[in-house]
């Protein structure tokens, strides 16, 4: 695993051949507050200009409101940015969770990385 | 009547759910044990933490565990997981304001029929009616205010009392809940 200042980073990234930057999430379940902040700063430290960014949510399989409030404020830095987010591979017990609080209309969601690639 | 039959014991002080007659309601009664316990394929008990996500994680992850040995299925568990963490997230930063002086108490009991918990914080508590509905257009991109919503929608009863700083929800295991949301 690789370490930052001691932590464990929460998020993988890597970039494609188009330049897009894909997050994949290390944390199976993203619920407790101290790896919710540390997400939110490994999640706004990528917003460096007009960035594409895809999170891949494939991994994850809980999440909480305050990871929520996360995913919005990174969408909100990176439109101010000139640069795009869209979101894939969400469970769908966590879709739910986007449907309930209709944040699936406030998001790009995509139900694969194919699909979330394609046009972006 | 439930300490002396009890099979486990874990962690914590203890409070006792007991039926005090037939069909009536669960009341909590001191039970001496510190512990939680279960009985019958019941498990019950109260645990007292410290205004700390990472202690509430860890009852959380019990709570969770008792309700999956009571044969609650699994979109039922993500349910009960994600309602006590918003819960317990409320009550520690909101009610208690993360101040480490204060306490919440999670008072719980989980059997085949259903799930219960009441999270009790030391805050000023608040009036639920004055959380604005955060899917309104006005309010969808604020960071916060869904926890509440989560709750509501995933549990089959979520009421407030005290002076609004305790909370008790309540999930029966089975009942299918109408799905209104759209795509």
């Amino acid at each position: 695993m690789s370490q930052v200042s001691g932590r464990r980073r929460r998020l993988v990234v890597e970039e494609d051949i188009n330049g897009i930057t894909i997050v994949n999430f290390v944390d199976k379940k993203i619920l407790d507050e101290a790896n919710i902040q540390q997400l939110g700063e490994e999640l706004f430290s990528l917003v460096d200009g007009p960035r594409k960014i895809l999170l891949n949510f494939s991994n994850v399989e809980y999440l909480s409101s305050a990871a929520l409030g996360k995913l919005i404020t990174t969408n909100k830095s990176v439109s101010q940015a000139g640069g795009k987010l869209r979101l894939c591979c969400i469970h769908p017990q966590i879709y739910e969770v986007f449907k309930i609080t209709k944040l699936n209309k406030l998001f790009e969601i995509h139900k694969d990385e194919q699909a979330a690639l394609e046009g972006f | 009547m439930c300490s002396a039959t009890a099979k486990q014991g874990t962690i914590v002080r203890g409070v006792v759910w007991v039926r005090v007659s037939d069909g009536g309601a669960l009341e909590p009664r001191i039970n001496s044990s510190m512990s939680h316990e279960s009985e019958n394929n019941r498990y019950f008990g109260t645990v007292v933490i410290d205004s700390d996500t990472a202690q509430g994680q860890r009852i959380q992850t019990d709570i969770v565990s008792f309700a999956q040995k009571c044969e609650f299925s699994e979109p039922e568990l993500f349910a009960i997981r994600l309602a006590i963490e918003e819960a317990l997230v409320n009550a520690i930063k909101h009610g208690n304001g993360s101040d480490p002086s204060k306490k919440v108490r999670i008072e719980y009991s989980i059997d085949h029929e259903q799930f219960r918990v009441c999270i009790e914080d030391e805050g000023p508590g608040f009036d639920p009616a004055s959380v604005p509905d955060p899917t309104d257009p006005e309010f969808l991109e604020r960071p916060c205010g869904r926890g509440l919503m989560l709750m509501k929608h995933y549990m089959s009863l979520v009421e407030y009392s005290g002076r609004g700083n305790c909370v008790t929800m309540l999930k029966r295991r089975g009942e299918v809940k109408e799905d209104n949301g759209d795509d």
